[in-house]
């Protein structure tokens, strides 16, 4: 099985076999590669005739749609399938069971199929958004998905069920007023808040050696080498304007460019742009001081890194939720409410906060854990039910209202992180 | 013969590579948005925005993958020439431990070296307090360790290819080197660097190519400035959901690798001596 | 010359030429380099083992030694989902990484002895396997299959992991087929062997090395990857999906036991590999 051809014998001269190969059979065939090429491209115009549907029509189509009628006729089932992120709802201390996931069980004969498929919002946005414009079911009855962009796009695109607000009377009773009616979500029509978070300054005193009370001292050139900030663009966005004095929720185009020149100003002094990892450098001391989130601090409090402290800055924190929707086409929706209805209470609230130890949206499960739980570690952490005062602090993040300002604003802050 | 051995995996390739990949890639010429949709309009403009707005992050990338792929196989060498020729035996069970720690997560695996690199930890702490670092120094948060993760990282893919290589060579090729005189430096430059180039070619392609592309390691162990243009692909596909710059940038970055192998091919060769002697 | 063995790869001693020069570079510093390679790579792992055994206050690994405890070792499969997603990725890791060899070893061949047409387009489509970003292979794919129908759940990660784990298959077995002698067809012909049977007794056990190796690969690829399987994996978690979300609330110590055992089962394989093979007649 010779498959290499003989080269030709060349008029009058010997010419060693291997030396004529060596010289006429190109080792990566040039011409090769160019028909390959031309092969792929060919399959352009196949393509030019078709497009990829956008996702406006949809968003029209599902506000105009009767959905009390459509509630009405959903019928009560025995399932329910709850999408959320990993380790964010109460566990026993060696690792499987969720009491109160267990406790909706035996009131509500409602069997919770609980998943923890969502690792940040963009890949699951990714993920369930083809889905949806196709039209089918994700399998989901229950989502939980941060404000920003991909909230806001599930609730354009229509993807959304809206509450039906009369099977929600717990919601309506025991919910704090600051997620009542979010900028993102007037009236709370569609979402109701699973956990919320401030996004504050994290520090070590023992490095940065003085309190810590302003955004300002993210600055501060004496930390150069040791200041942590986020890779989330826009965490990244909203302090640089809180550094200015700039309202988030309400600030225009020139303001991003504002905040974004400062943030640039900043640059030299930043260590990284961390995503989660943020807590691993503080924790390690590699960065002194850094933007952090309230339950991470807690919970290196109680990992043994009690040195870290969590500091409300004066000029404001950031405070952002983790909202639970009804996706379109879910197959329990009345489930769905009925878990919500079920978490909004101080005994099943307090189950929960107390151990993912982020802001609860009951401000009486305070009391709940206090009292029943004996967990006063918990109950009297400003990390987990902040003082009024605190709130008086809170602001909001800036509500997209479409592609282009979204758009707008990654242009305006991405270079910053990715140069 | 050769199409039937190859038609399982063409049709499996095509079915589930091939199509989906040009759709995406297709994208690269198309303008929209995800509100109005996107429609194949052939502008190329997509291309030049990308290659100009991000010609620093895309040379970056080769810049550290060029540094990770030759640490790497400075190192991956002369252990898979070890465990071949020298294994004896159990070189199968050199070779699985060697690679065995890479079964385990990645994220375990750089969460440890978090831990153990830290500015105060564990190694530099002890240099530090030993006079032998000063305190300002720091391996975390360079670029320096973008190269270290993506080099640990790539180990076991330039291991294993050469490893494969330099078994296969015949032994009694260098017994007879070593018969007309040779020293060891010459049997090795003139005998065996030549006779494993096949396994050298894989492990730069296998490691180049997705050392390239990474972008895991520099966001976990990377500072300011060590951005790579595969974070810059995720980021366009994810968060910006600019899908026509993701798809032109991906198109960009596999063009560029492409000219990158062919270079080595031409300059290095790919082929053996062994090759033109059948 | 009397020589037994045909086949490369037997370990004969080389010569002893220049015996010092020799002893030095082959006897202390080859081997010390090694050891000191495969100790580099070892070093997070036995981190990972120590503190598999560390106590953790509030369910979450902290690198702050609290004491050593065995609870995670006796309650190691108590969270659900971490266990049935450890599940799932070894399973896929194995039936992955047999198809990717099954797929990829005859393509090797192909490829490596055999001029065809489609030749160089087949080596771009492996080259364009490889460098294709993950985010966009994991997207193309996710489209292709909604566009099919097909629900997402482990036989389409399955499906992914085969389409990018083959390709590198198809590279390591390349390396190693390249350069194979092209007069051992023509002597197991000449012996009387037709092309099926030449190929299992001759080529076979020349390139097995190269196939074990890819399929190792193809292994190591399968179980670590996270941004394809995001894409493709529907309501199905894998072991690396599972712990990556969880990194932001902190990960369960179960996570690092797991990993240990990993590792551990690895470790004890090849001591039962080498004590097996110590005890068979001497072969290569």
């Amino acid at each position: 099985m010779n498959e290499h051809p003989k080269p030709p014998p060349v008029q009058g001269l010997e010419i060693d076999e291997a030396l004529l190969r060596g010289l006429t059979e190109a080792r990566s065939s040039r011409r090769g590669f160019l028909k390959a090429s031309a092969g792929m491209v060919g399959l352009a115009p196949l393509l030019a005739a078709c497009g990829v549907a956008g996702t406006a029509a949809s968003g029209k189509k599902n506000k105009e749609f009767d959905w009390t009628a459509w509630w009405h006729k959903q019928q009560p089932t025995t399932e329910l399938v709850f999408a959320n992120w990993p380790y964010y709802i109460d566990t026993t201390s060696s690792g499987n069971k969720h009491p109160s996931l267990e406790l909706f069980t035996k009131q509500t004969n409602i069997n919770v199929s609980y998943k923890e498929v969502i690792q940040n919002n963009a890949p699951f946005y990714a993920q369930i958004a083809p889905v949806l414009q196709a039209g089918q079911s994700t399998g989901y009855d229950i989502i939980v998905i941060t404000n920003g962009w991909q909230l806001t796009q599930l609730l354009e695109n229509g993807w959304i069920v809206p509450l039906w607000m009369e099977k929600l009377p717990n919601f309506q009773k025991y919910a704090s007023p600051s997620v009542k009616s979010p900028s993102y979500d007037p009236n709370s029509k569609y979402s109701v808040v699973w956990q919320s978070g401030f996004t504050g300054i994290g520090y070590n005193p023992k490095l940065t050696g003085r309190e810590i009370t302003s955004i300002d001292d993210l600055w501060d050139p004496k930390f150069k080498g040791h200041v942590g900030m986020m890779s989330d663009n826009t965490e990244l966005g909203s302090v640089g304007m809180l550094k200015l004095g700039i309202d988030p929720a309400t600030s225009t185009r020139d303001d991003w460019q504002k905040a974004a020149d400062v943030l640039n100003q900043q640059k030299p002094n930043v260590r990284q742009y961390y995503d989660q990892s943020y807590i691993t450098a503080l924790q390690d001391g590699d960065t002194w001081i850094s933007q952090a989130w309230s339950g991470d601090i807690y919970q290196a409090n109680l990992k043994g890194y009690k040195d870290l402290k969590f500091v409300i800055p004066e000029q404001g924190v950031m405070y952002w939720h983790d909202n639970m929707l009804i996706p379109l086409h879910a197959a329990n929706p009345l489930s769905a409410l009925s878990w919500m209805n079920f978490y909004y209470t101080p005994k099943v609230a307090g189950m929960v906060a107390d151990w993912v130890n982020y802001i609860s949206p009951v401000p009486q499960a305070q009391d709940y854990i206090r009292n029943v739980i004996k967990d006063p570690t918990v109950a009297d952490s400003p990390l987990v039910f902040p003082t009024p005062s605190e709130y008086s602090k809170a602001h909001d993040y800036y509500t997209f209202k479409n592609y282009a300002d979204y758009s707008h604003w990654n242009d305006t802050f991405n270079p910053i992180i990715q140069s | 013969m050769p199409y039937l051995l190859n038609l399982p995996s063409w049709i499996f390739l095509m079915v589930f590579f091939v199509i989906p990949l040009a759709s995406v890639l297709a994208l690269s010429v198309a303008t929209g948005n995800p509100e109005i949709g996107y429609q194949y309009t052939g502008h190329v403009h997509e291309f030049v925005t990308a290659i100009s707005t991000y010609q620093t992050q895309l040379i970056r990338s080769f810049w550290y993958g060029i540094a990770s792929t030759v640490i790497t196989l400075a190192i991956s060498y002369p252990v898979a020439y070890w465990i071949a020729f020298y294994g004896g035996r159990n070189k199968s069970t050199y070779l699985f431990l060697m690679l065995l720690p890479f079964f385990v997560s990645f994220i375990i695996r750089t969460l440890a070296w978090e831990f153990i690199l830290a500015d105060q930890g564990l190694v530099l702490g002890h240099l530090k307090a030993w006079g032998m670092l000063p305190q300002s120094f720091h391996i975390l948060s360079t670029s320096w360790a973008v190269i270290w993760g993506l080099t640990y990282n790539s180990l076991p893919y330039y291991v294993l290819p050469l490893y494969v290589a330099i078994e296969r060579i015949d032994r009694r090729v260098v017994r007879a080197a070593n018969d007309l005189y040779a020293d060891t430096r010459h049997t090795f430059l003139r005998v065996i660097l030549p006779l494993s180039a096949p396994g050298i070619f894989a492990g730069f392609l296998l490691v180049f190519v997705t050392n390239v592309g990474d972008y895991v390691n520099q966001q976990v162990l990377g500072g300011t400035g060590t951005y790579m243009i595969g974070s810059v692909i995720q980021d366009s596909f994810f968060t910006n959901q600019d899908y026509p710059m993701a798809s032109a940038l991906s198109s960009v970055l596999m063009l560029l690798l492409l000219v990158a192998i062919y270079l080595y091919a031409r300059t290095f060769g790919t082929d053996t001596i062994q090759e033109y002697s059948a | 010359m009397t020589e037994t063995a045909l086949q490369p790869g037997t370990s004969i001693d080389a010569p002893p030429l220049v015996r010092s020069q020799r002893r030095k570079l082959s006897s202390y510093v080859l081997p010390a380099f090694v050891w000191l390679v495969i100790a580099w790579t070892i070093v997070p792992i036995i981190f990972m083992i120590i503190f598999s055994f560390n106590q953790a206050p509030t369910g979450r690994i902290a690198f702050n030694w609290f004491g050593l405890t065995g609870t995670w070792y006796r309650n190691v499969f108590a969270i659900g989902g971490l266990t049935q997603a450890l599940e799932h990725s070894l399973a896929i890791a194995t039936l992955s990484s047999l198809i990717s060899v099954v797929l990829g070893t005859p393509m090797a061949l192909a490829l490596a002895r055999y001029r065809f047409y489609g030749k160089a387009m087949t080596d771009m489509v492996i080259f364009a396997d490889i460098a294709a970003p993950s985010v966009v292979v994991g997207a193309a794919l996710l489209g292709f299959f909604l566009t099919l129908n097909i629900p997402r759940g482990l036989a389409t990660i399955l499906i992914a992991h085969v389409a990018f784990s083959v390709v590198f298959v198809v590279v390591v077995v390349r390396a190693r087929v390249s350069g194979l002698d092209h007069s051992l067809d023509r002597a197991a012909a000449d012996l009387g062997a037709n092309p099926w049977i030449a190929f299992w007794k001759v080529i076979f056990p020349l390139i097995l090395p190269g196939i074990v190796a890819g399929g190792l690969l193809a292994f190591a690829m399968s179980i670590d990857d996270l941004i394809i399987t995001t894409f493709v994996a529907g309501q199905a978690v894998t072991f690396p999906l599972w712990v990556y979300g969880a990194v932001k609330t902190g990960i369960p110590p179960q996570v690092f036991v797991m990993g240990t055992m990993i590792f551990v089962a690895g470790v004890v394989l090849a001591i039962v590999n080498t004590l097996v093979s110590r005890r068979s007649p001497a072969q290569t």
